[in-house]
């Protein structure tokens, strides 16, 4: 009984973390309507800054709790400087962009971050005054962890107070019902904008410092907490404050007891309760219906006429690629295997968010699982390669069937947080079963049998099974399944009263598009002879996007332009520096800033004014 | 021939009722005007006929059928087509994609994976796109026509399915008079020739009373008068709340 209390008050002092970081999360949508994925940066050098400034003033309380005032605040100047640098000018693009430009964000800061604080686990010093436990029904517990059990109603009283309390809150509250309607007031929606993002990210700060006496501050908490956040500000509702902290509560205490039930599973825990919460109520807990992610196409509607012609250049395209072993070495035809493989993967994506305008934040999942399906059919039943090529399409399809059914029920920023939260539930079986996946030791010794064993062999087999899938997308982006896509994505309204089940096709192309990444990824495991839990985590999907991007998410063959330039630069540019996120990051944020049609959109562009 | 029955259909938002109890039928030959001043529930009814939304209470036969709780999709396939008040159509695609799309979903073609769409159909949705005068622009991307243009291309998908009932919100809003008049008199001629039952909801009023077989006014949500064009202009109910100082 008193160590079901205790593991009580321990989820109660997760859940008091999870809803300071949380809750500047949801107030930072609720008025930008921006996904801030760089919110769990902000938690992260909070953390630094605040461990930095302890181990030199935290010796006393006065010293201590000033330090982590200072983080806090620290962190909320940044989140201003970002708003100005960055989110103002990405207030109108599509979601996808806004994700992608705020991920940038978070490449460039963990590379810094290392720099400045170098990549060790840094181990804080205790709170003074708060060091030990007291015994609560004979079980140990520690103070500072009441401390924070305290600090979470305490902050939401202060927001509380805040937002119905003074000019400034009112205004923030009108801005995060309507925009337009703020600036006609008078009020300059540029400064209450900086306002939000610097209150926003201090809390973000404040959650990352009060982390320093409790566990070690390391360069993974970043994307460890703002997955977290994502789900708490989902299931809590969108924008809704109230909701971000009951639903911190939720969080914590399943995860607190999860860990009792199910020890290996406790992320999936977390992110099926997530599923089942939007399924059951689609804006959240607490979440109103307008204050759902407004329904903005994710891309923009143009004619898919650039690439009608991409068939007729593939084909004279085929011949030279199948001649490259004749003259490129065995690196060369590595390197060129791996742009054959993330073509497709691509492409595949592709499908879904230049076709049906969704945004999936996850197609590693489908990637990944591919290459485990082909790893663990070598491994655990010895299976030959022609049947671990053909399982790969196979698990990840049904992978992508099952989560499809739920992803394609939202749309927008919710099919994206959907799809992210589907990816971490594969990434987390895959990463948590050891006995079956070798966990982050991954699965060695993948490789092709003797006949298929040559460099330029396997070359032309991964060329024609991408070059199939491929050319069995692109006819089907032209056959009438590609146009119901896009016309469910130009007017679902109109698509449903001309008899388009435009959900039903939106899950076939989920299973689709899931069956080619899954493809790509077999091909790829054997191409590696290994894999590892990271082809299935979220920046392998960013990759993805970035290709996607990179190529313009507008035509047909931006994707495969995409995957070829991100690869040169992954392998050829980025290995060359140890600070390849800080490069990669820039670029994110270049691409989405100055090239949004992407290489092939920026060059038509070229050619149209000529 | 087609009658669809319409029998104290209802539905409020947050306590307001949007539409109260209208009741009236539809059959082939018929080219009913649904007018009513702004906010009266025209696009309303309109969203309840097509499964849009769902009515408080209420039914809606078509032929005996049941339409009430059907999506969109399932009343469309038997046979109900719509245009939209703020068109809606497929902005990516060609004026002739458009209408292709429509006719490849009506023959339940749509799951093909091989053959381009673009090459099925085309014949037909030309023929189509004549007979609303939109042939000449057939292969323009929808997204960047001229309002009006749209207005016609939405009544060439419209026609594309066949319906046998077919309900147009402010079919002629955003045209030059010209071009309502020859609206206007396709659509009567398009009653006559297929046997079609037209609802439309009009601002117009040489529209409506120039063509419409029929009138239903709509005032708050309730229907206040119903006759033919000279009744309903005659009805002094219709007057004070509606024409007003017109008559």
């Amino acid at each position: 009984m008193s160590f079901l209390l205790v593991q009580a008050l321990s989820g109660l002092a997760t859940a008091a973390t999870l809803f300071l970081v949380s809750s500047g999360l949801t107030i930072v949508f609720g008025v930008t309507r921006i996904v801030n994925f760089a919110h769990g940066s902000f938690y992260m050098v909070g953390a630094y800054a605040g461990w930095s400034l302890i181990e030199r003033f935290g010796g006393t309380p006065a010293g201590f709790w000033g330090s982590v005032a200072a983080a806090a605040l620290a962190m909320g100047v940044l989140g201003a400087a970002m708003e100005i640098g960055l989110l103002r000018r990405l207030y109108r693009s599509p979601e996808l962009f806004q994700l992608l430009g705020t991920f940038g964000v978070v490449l460039v800061v963990q590379d810094l971050t290392a720099w400045a604080w170098g990549p060790e686990d840094l181990l804080g010093r205790r709170a003074p005054g708060l060091k030990g436990s007291i015994d609560i029904l004979d079980q140990p517990f520690p103070l500072y962890d009441l401390v924070l059990i305290g600090l979470g109603p305490l902050v939401l009283g202060l927001l509380w107070l805040l937002f119905n309390r003074t000019r400034w809150g009112t205004l923030v509250r009108a801005a995060t019902q309507d925009r337009e309607m703020t600036s006609a007031l008078g009020v300059d929606p540029a400064r209450l904008f900086t306002g939000v993002l610097f209150l926003g990210c201090a809390l973000a700060g404040l959650g990352g410092a009060l982390q320093v006496p409790r566990e070690s501050v390391t360069l993974q908490m970043d994307m460890a907490i703002v997955v977290e956040a994502f789900v708490v500000v989902v299931v809590g509702g969108m924008g809704s404050l109230t909701g971000a902290f009951l639903a911190s509560l939720l969080i914590g205490q399943l995860q607190a007891f999860g860990i009792l039930v199910f020890p290996q599973i406790t992320l999936v825990l977390v992110f099926l309760f997530m599923a089942v919460v939007l399924v059951l109520r689609p804006h959240g807990l607490l979440g109103r219906p307008d204050e759902a992610p407004p329904t903005a196409p994710a891309t923009v509607t143009v004619p898919l006429l650039a690439g009608r012609h991409a068939g007729t250049w593939a084909l004279a395209l085929l011949p030279v690629l199948a001649a490259a072993p004749l003259v490129a070495g065995d690196y060369a035809l590595i390197l060129l295997t791996e742009v054959v493989i993330l073509a497709l993967f691509a492409a595949s994506l592709h499908l879904l968010i230049g076709l049906g305008g969704l945004v999936s934040f996850g197609h590693a999942a489908w990637f990944g699982l591919g290459a485990y399906g082909s790893a663990l059919l070598v491994r655990h039943l010895d299976a030959p390669m022609p049947l671990a090529l053909a399982g790969a399409p196979v698990l990840a399809g049904l992978g992508a069937l099952v989560a499809g059914w739920f992803c394609v029920r939202r749309s927008g920023l919710y099919f994206a947080m959907l799809t992210l939260a589907f990816a971490q539930i594969v990434w987390s079986i895959v990463f948590q079963w050891y006995a079956v996946t070798g966990g982050d030791n991954g699965i060695l010794g993948v490789w092709p049998p003797g006949w298929a064993a040559g460099k330029a062999t396997y070359y032309w087999l991964t060329l024609a099974l991408c070059g199939g899938a491929l050319w069995l997308l692109y006819r089907a982006a032209f056959a009438p399944f590609g146009y119901a896509l896009r016309a469910g994505r130009d007017s679902g309204l109109r698509a449903e009263s001309v008899g388009i089940d435009v959900r039903r096709f939106q899950w076939m192309a989920f299973v689709l598009a899931g069956a080619a990444a899954g493809l790509a990824g077999g091909l790829y495991a054997f191409a590696k002879g290994s894999v590892f839990p990271t082809l299935l985590a979220v920046p392998q999907s960013v990759d993805a996007l970035v290709m996607v991007l990179m190529g313009g998410i507008q035509t047909i063959t931006g994707p495969l332009a995409g995957a070829v330039v991100f690869h040169l630069l992954e392998s050829e540019v980025m290995s060359l520096t140890d600070w390849w996120r800080l490069v990669l990051g820039l670029i994110i944020v270049a691409l989405v800033l100055v090239f949004p049609k992407g290489i092939v959109g920026f060059l038509s562009g070229i050619r149209s004014r000529t | 021939m087609s009658e669809l029955v319409v029998r104290d259909l209802q539905r409020s938002f947050g306590g307001v009722q949007a539409v109260g109890g209208v009741s009236f039928t539809l059959c082939s030959g018929d080219l009913l005007a649904l007018i009513g001043p702004n906010g009266a529930g025209k696009s309303t009814c309109f969203n309840l006929l097509n499964g849009q939304l769902r009515p408080d209470s209420g039914s809606v036969r078509l032929d005996g059928t049941e339409l009430v709780g059907l999506p969109p999709r399932h009343i469309w396939a038997l046979g109900v087509g719509r245009t939209f008040q703020i068109t809606a159509t497929f902005a990516s695609m060609t004026v002739a994609e458009n209408v292709q799309m429509v006719l490849l979903s009506r023959a339940r073609r749509l799951f093909g994976l091989w053959r381009p769409a673009a090459a099925q159909f085309r014949e037909p949705a030309l023929a189509l796109l004549d007979r609303v005068g939109m042939a000449a622009q057939a292969d323009r991307p929808c997204g960047v026509l001229a309002y009006g243009d749209v207005k016609r291309v939405e009544l060439a998908m419209a026609l594309a399915s066949e319906p046998t009932v077919l309900l147009m919100d402010e079919p002629t809003a955003g045209m030059a008079p010209a071009e309502r008049l020859a609206l206007m008199v396709l659509t009567a001629e398009l009653v006559r020739e297929r046997g079609l039952a037209v609802l439309f909801t009009e601002h117009d009023m040489d529209a409506v009373f120039g063509h419409a077989t029929r009138v239903l006014v709509l005032d708050r949500g309730r229907l206040i008068a119903e006759g033919s064009p000279d009744q309903v202009r005659a009805d002094p109910r219709v007057q004070s709340v509606y024409l007003g100082g017109e008559a």
